[in-house]
């Protein structure tokens, strides 16, 4: 059906099957472990829902020990492993293997310290995104990051592919925002990476794993900053009639000095869709509309929002609309954040996440219409304009034979194009399966080696997470360019001496 | 120095590691060579230095975002950027004054190869959050990228900022792409006076938990403070703590009010307006206050709220001035000349208050002698050499530099 080859699973594995169920029981209790055929079923698929793989065995521990025992068993026995957070990978991240236990950190969610005079929380990695933030509110603090799945993904999820959303124009991304890991290794091993420090103490560690989907190890725990919140924030609505007057208005709003803490775009499609949903007062007569949001006092919230509609005015906006009450701005978020599912509720879509320079925007936008008409399908564009990620849904009809391989084979075209000028695949979703196979249109193969031997040194016989990220064929070539030999001396020296 | 490879372009910078290889020659990587005094003496018979390779191949205002060849100076980046009204958010200190090899030398590739980020690394991030691409060529010989000119870019992992930090022992630089910001409008500097460490880490972290944006946090000693040559600081002869304030005039006027009531129990701070405030925080940045005078300079990076009782424990042992920056999440230790550095009851007092030190200033003999960076824990060593031998399998990049066996 679709176009994404998945490896075929180890019959020897799915063989023992039984075996190994009886040995997670033994290792982490009776309930952390999920084996009939139901509940195995909740675990099948991730938010990239055309992918769907029954998973071996679903382990959902409740403490770092029990992942470190689960991982030296697997290990041990040669079974792959598969992380989990809340499943809400648009890439496939999270896609099970027959062959594969789902090992989920969702039971592991707890606030472990939150400390306001240093500006950390130390959580468990399984815990929301959201919930960082709410346990902080009080104190007026928030963890920065906050992808649209917010109130869903766990912040191991968030680790494992670095993610953004729509405030990181400011604040950055979840890279940014995190300050130390305990990490599992696939030998079972606990690592404490980074601490409550602001910079590491040789190399980077921290910046090699997040972002790293899942593939060195397990993240139960994290430090991460939270920021004291502005006094106020306010978003403003300024929509034009051509996506390129929108997106000379952003570069205009750049270039003058100011940084709203978001730019967020939409075209008409997803206005009419999104104000359907959530009534926030969207323009609809309008082609491209910007959510600009600015934060402070409640004087210069009203300075900046005057000072960027100078900008906009100068480009004869056919909308201008400043939020009048919180009730309106919540809204707009709302029909913003929703926009994803908004559209769901109208058809099967395929979501992109490529990034592009800024400038290329109207030459980008026209194309992306022109790849969608060819492969006669719509196509929807929302996007964090401030830093040129792009999210075009591809809609189609997933009972429609043939439909979802032209909305894969529309999305790798337009993904082609971003990287074309000068962008890239994938700006906060991650490559997942989806996007495995078009790594060779951004990277050499030099490129590419340069970061499966990362991943060797974590996990050289590829049980976490595989099959994804990288094209099959390069990491069957990066396993053969690794001494069988030295690897089984390097694995029988054990752990301390293998340095 | 006759001897110095200077490839020019990415292409000679990778024939020339290809022949080093081919003879598994050792080679110390330089740019400008202002921080060749910071880790344990290299042994390399060949030096090679990016300053070669220079200029600005990429600046986009209006996308936040500059590309430059890894031995373009610092100085000709930061130029260019204010031409257009804009900034390296992250202020990279210049080290060259402390090791006495004057300032303004250092090239952009060190910056990032260093990770060097100055006092608005509180609120604008570190160096290595900025850097979102670079071009390199690594210990084998090859050439490769990561990342990319877009700030958003999460395709593959983050080789990129893995190699931020990394001292040259894992590639070298050819190009290095990072993200840009606007120069704020104005500065207003706070500076309290007669704090001791205690209060003052307090009272920066207090304005740090303020909404208003707090981008510069530091505390000098009395000594360190009297080194100070800024026209109103200078003989003050008081320990000082400054809180900067970077934005419109209109705000930084109303939120400074907010935060004299907030920190009102420390004290009447003087304040310093523009140019006194860009006086006073060019000199932070470049430690212009711990010259070379025969002492030890070690930075420390640790929780802000062990800062003073850290510096305290360290005191017991030897006379020491401390500048606090980061809000106390980094601390600079001057400390008197000795044959250890003082390394043993630093990495003591590091070790029972969270954290880890570098000794940045110390002679040859005494960086051969005794570990400069941090000693790793087993688990994190293990996966440090694997990385090195993943980029640099026969350890060719500056060998010894960060720990003497890799």
């Amino acid at each position: 059906m679709s176009l994404i080859e998945l490896p075929s699973p180890d019959p020897a594995v799915l063989d023992a099957r039984e075996q190994i169920v009886r040995d997670l029981i033994g290792i982490c209790g009776d309930a952390a472990v999920i084996s009939d055929e139901d509940g195995r079923r909740t675990f099948e698929t991730d938010a990239l829902t055309a992918y769907r793989r029954m998973p071996l065995a679903v382990v959902l521990p409740t403490s770092t020990e029990d992942v470190a025992a689960v991982l030296k068993y697997a290990k041990a026995n040669g079974i792959k492993v598969v992380p989990r957070g809340a499943g809400t990978s648009l890439c496939g991240g999270a896609l099970p293997a027959e062959d594969a236990i789902v090992l989920g950190v969702s039971k592991m969610n707890r606030v472990l310290e939150l400390d306001y005079q240093n500006r950390f929380a130390r959580v468990e990695a399984g815990i929301t995104n959201l919930a960082i933030s709410a346990a902080v509110a009080e104190e007026g603090f928030f963890y920065a990051p906050d992808p649209s799945s917010q109130l869903a993904c766990t912040l191991a999820g968030n680790l494992a592919m670095n993610s953004g959303g729509a405030h990181c124009l400011k604040y950055g991304v979840t890279t940014n925002n995190v300050l130390g890991v305990k990490l599992v290794t696939m030998d079972g091993e606990v690592v404490e990476i980074g601490g409550s420090y602001l910079d590491a103490e040789a190399y980077d560690l921290l910046a090699l794993i997040v972002g790293s989907e899942g593939q060195f190890g397990i993240i139960t725990e994290a430090t991460v900053r939270i920021l004291r919140a502005a006094e106020g924030a306010r978003p403003m609505m300024i929509g034009f009639e051509t996506s390129a007057k929108a997106g000379i208005c952003v570069a205009r709003i750049i270039a003058s000095g100011i940084i709203p803490v978001a730019i967020e775009f939409m075209d008409k499609p997803a206005i009419e869709v999104c104000e359907a949903f959530a009534k926030a007062g969207y323009p609809t007569d309008v082609e491209a509309l910007l959510i600009i949001e600015v934060e402070g006092s409640e004087q210069e919230i009203v300075d900046r929002l005057a000072y960027i509609a100078s900008i906009a005015h100068e480009l004869n906006p056919q909308a201008l609309v400043v939020s009048a009450s919180d009730e309106q701005s919540a809204k707009i978020w709302k029909g913003r954040k929703s926009a994803f599912g908004a559209i769901g509720r109208l058809a099967d879509y395929y979501c992109m996440d490529g990034t592009i320079p800024l400038g290329h925007l109207p030459y980008v936008l026209e194309e992306i219409s022109a790849i969608c008409a060819r492969n006669g399908l719509r196509v929807a564009n929302i996007f964090h304009a401030g830093d040129g990620n792009l999210h075009p849904l591809i809609m189609y009809d997933a009972n429609s034979p043939g439909e979802i391989e032209k909305a894969e084979r529309a999305g790798a075209e337009v993904l082609k194009l971003c990287v074309s000028v000068g962008g890239c695949l994938t700006g906060e979703h991650g490559v997942g399966i989806e996007k495995r196979d078009l790594m060779r249109a951004q990277f050499t193969d030099e490129d590419l080696a340069v970061q499966l031997r990362i991943k060797a040194v974590f996990d050289p016989d590829w049980l976490l997470n595989p099959g994804k990220v990288f094209p099959l064929d390069a990491v069957e070539r990066a396993m053969a360019e690794t001494d069988p030999v030295a690897r089984r001396r390097e694995a029988a020296a054990g752990p301390a001496e293998a340095a | 120095m006759d001897d110095i490879l200077r490839p020019a372009t990415e292409w000679e910078l990778k024939s020339m590691m290809t022949a080093l290889r081919e003879r598994a020659i050792p080679v110390e990587i330089l740019g400008a060579g202002s921080k060749r005094g910071v880790g344990r003496p290299v042994s390399a018979p060949v030096a090679m230095t990016t300053a070669g390779m220079r200029g600005i191949s990429l600046y986009e205002p209006s996308e936040l975002v500059m590309s430059a060849r890894a031995g373009t100076p610092l100085t000709q980046i930061e130029v260019e950027l204010a031409s257009r009204g804009q900034m390296l958010p992250f202020e990279p200190i210049d080290l060259g004054p402390a090791l006495g090899v004057g300032a303004g030398l250092q090239t952009i590739g060190a910056v990032f190869a260093a990770n060097l980020s100055g006092s608005r690394r509180i609120s604008a991030g570190a160096a290595r959050d900025h850097l979102i691409g670079v071009r390199g060529v690594n210990g084998r010989g090859e050439i490769f990228k990561s990342g990319g000119r877009v700030m958003k870019n999460v395709t593959g992992y983050d080789v990129a900022r893995g190699l931020s930090g990394s001292w040259g022992t894992l590639a070298v630089f050819s190009e290095v792409t990072f993200k840009v910001l606007p120069l704020p409008d104005d500065v207003v500097t706070l500076v309290y006076p007669d704090l001791t460490d205690d209060l003052a880490v307090e009272l920066m972290s207090l304005a740090l938990a303020q909404p208003y944006e707090v981008s510069g946090t530091v505390h000098l000693s009395q000594a360190l403070a009297g080194r100070l040559r800024h026209k109103g600081l200078a003989g003050a002869g008081r320990p000082l703590t400054a809180i900067r304030l970077e934005n419109f005039t209109r705000s930084i006027t109303y939120r400074k009010e907010k935060l004299r009531e907030v920190l009102v129990a420390y004290g009447t701070p003087a304040e310093l307006e523009l140019e006194s405030s860009l006086e006073f925080w060019s000199e932070v940045r470049k430690l212009s206050f711990l010259p070379p005078n025969g002492t030890h300079l070690w930075r420390i990076s640790t929780t802000p709220s062990e800062a003073a009782a850290l510096v305290a424990a360290a005191r017991r042992h030897m006379a020491l001035e401390a500048f606090y920056d980061w809000s106390g999440g980094l601390v600079w230790l001057e400390t008197p000349a000795s044959a250890d550095a003082g390394s043993a009851d630093i990495r003591r007092a590091v070790a029972s208050h969270g954290g880890h030190a570098t000794l940045i200033r110390a002679d040859q003999p005494v960086r051969q002698s005794v570990d400069v960076f941090q000693p790793l824990a087993p688990a994190v060593d293990r996966i440090t050499r694997g990385i090195k031998q993943a980029f640099d399998p026969l350890g060719l990049l500056n060998p010894g530099r960060m720990y003497a066996t890799m």
